[in-house]
């Protein structure tokens, strides 16, 4: 079994940290993104691949749920059409602020090889998004690195000072 | 080797490419050449008009008239033992003759033959509907209607099946253009945010080589990123991305290489 072992002799002999408000919401905001389940093609099996244990999101913290009011970000994970862009728009809508977009490879970005009428020409033409990942699809280690610049950016971020929630317009 | 082409004039020759790849005709044979199509035929004959019948690729093509269709493939399906119907679908013959060809693409497991039965109608007709002979062609049926706006009497669910119920036109038609019309174009901005709303989001980016090193709202300079909507002059310093801040972040500790261990040994 393992053994936790707390060294009580450090930092003064307390088992104390001193920071600021805002430090401490933005790590606990950056090193707890839960994000959405949104595989929508065939990024969708590498997303998949980066949570399950070979790459293991849960060490940054990440881990997926099934519902939008559960989440802070949302991995658009491949190609959107234009049917189902409403429902994205909905999905992001029922999302508690603060939250943020992480577009996951060509076709979320810019619609990729789907030149045609079905699909929708880059997800930021319905949602504002934060980072785009560029890959076809990405590799589990672009999009962990992808969470890792969401997390610099999060933590760049005031958070003491008043969310202004995103909108595309 | 590559066949060799005289090119002795090929400058002054005008010369005319179909746009679209036309493929070479496969040749055609006498029904009476294979003697089970041949019985098949027979039977069908016997009952209804045959426009024309010839067998390609070791398949049958029965044309018919399209009033027919629900009885020949009731014939075909209870007599003559083609149980299945694998596929169904239509083909735009608009520009050419006005109209669509409808196929039936028949399967007899037990006779392991194939025959397709085609039938010609005018734009703007419908088909008798085959769903209750076969389930298959629930969803055949739809997608038919979905893409090419023929519709099937007596469908028990005549509606899109696969663009959304509001869609405007029919994809597969030949005249519908690849990137879409100007309802396909804005089709999720009008729903979403309302027409007003187009000059704020702005067009589809189309082409998908464009790529613009002065246009900081679409693009970036890999180690060169500036804020979204900069001026770019070409002279921006170089930016070493990482993705912790110089000098720690809190409670979180940055791998250090120098303090992890490498196992040389495959086995342990």
């Amino acid at each position: 079994m393992a053994q936790h072992k707390v060294n009580y002799t450090q930092n003064g002999g307390l088992p104390v940290a001193l920071t600021s408000i805002d430090k401490i919401v933005n790590w606990g905001r950056s090193n707890s993104l839960w994000a959405l389940t949104y595989g929508l093609a065939c990024c969708g099996i590498e997303m998949m691949a980066s949570g399950a244990s070979r790459y293991d999101f849960d060490r940054f913290g990440t881990i997926f749920r099934a519902s939008p009011r559960q989440a802070d970000v949302m991995i658009v994970a491949g190609t959107l059409t234009k049917k189902h862009a409403e429902f994205i728009k909905r999905l992001y809508d029922q999302m508690t602020e603060p939250k943020w977009v992480i577009s996951m490879g060509s076709c979320a970005n810019t619609g990729g090889m789907f030149n045609t009428y079905a699909t929708v020409q880059g997800v930021d033409r319905i949602i504002p998004v934060d980072l785009y990942l560029p890959g076809c699809a990405p590799r589990p280690e672009t999009l962990q690195y992808g969470v890792m610049l969401l997390q610099k950016k999060i933590r760049a971020n005031q958070a003491s000072r008043a969310q202004k929630a995103k909108r595309l317009m | 080797m590559r066949a060799y082409k005289p090119k002795d004039n090929v400058q002054a020759k005008p010369y005319y490419t179909d746009r679209f790849y036309v493929s070479p005709q496969v040749p055609k044979f006498e029904v009476e050449s294979d003697e089970v199509f041949a019985h098949d035929l027979e039977a069908i004959k016997a009952k209804f008009d045959v426009l024309d019948a010839y067998i390609q690729v070791g398949q049958m093509v029965v044309f018919i008239n399209p009033e027919d269709n629900y009885k020949v493939l009731e014939l075909m399906k209870n007599e003559l033992e083609y149980v299945q119907l694998t596929e169904l679908s239509a083909i735009d013959w608009l520009a050419a003759r006005g109209g669509f060809e409808v196929f039936y693409q028949m399967l007899s497991m037990s006779k392991r033959k194939r025959v397709r039965i085609k039938m010609f109608i005018n734009k703007g007709e419908a088909v008798n509907s085959v769903e209750k002979l076969f389930r298959s062609a629930d969803w055949s049926e739809r997608e038919m209607f979905d893409m090419f706006g023929i519709e099937a009497n007596g469908h028990p669910f005549m509606k899109r099946i696969l663009m959304p119920y509001d869609w405007q036109g029919h994809p597969l038609l030949k005249t519908y253009p690849l990137q879409g019309d100007e309802f396909a174009a804005w089709y999720e901005v009008d729903k979403i945010y309302g027409k007003e709303a187009r000059d704020i989001i702005g067009p589809e980016l189309r082409d998908t080589a464009k790529v613009d090193r002065y246009d900081s709202e679409r693009f970036a300079r890999l180690g060169h990123e500036v804020p979204k909507g900069t001026k770019i002059t070409g002279n921006e310093p170089k930016i070493v991305q990482n993705y912790q801040e110089e000098g720690g972040v809190f409670m979180v500790k940055k791998f250090d290489k120098k303090d992890s261990v490498v196992i040389d040994d495959p086995q342990r």
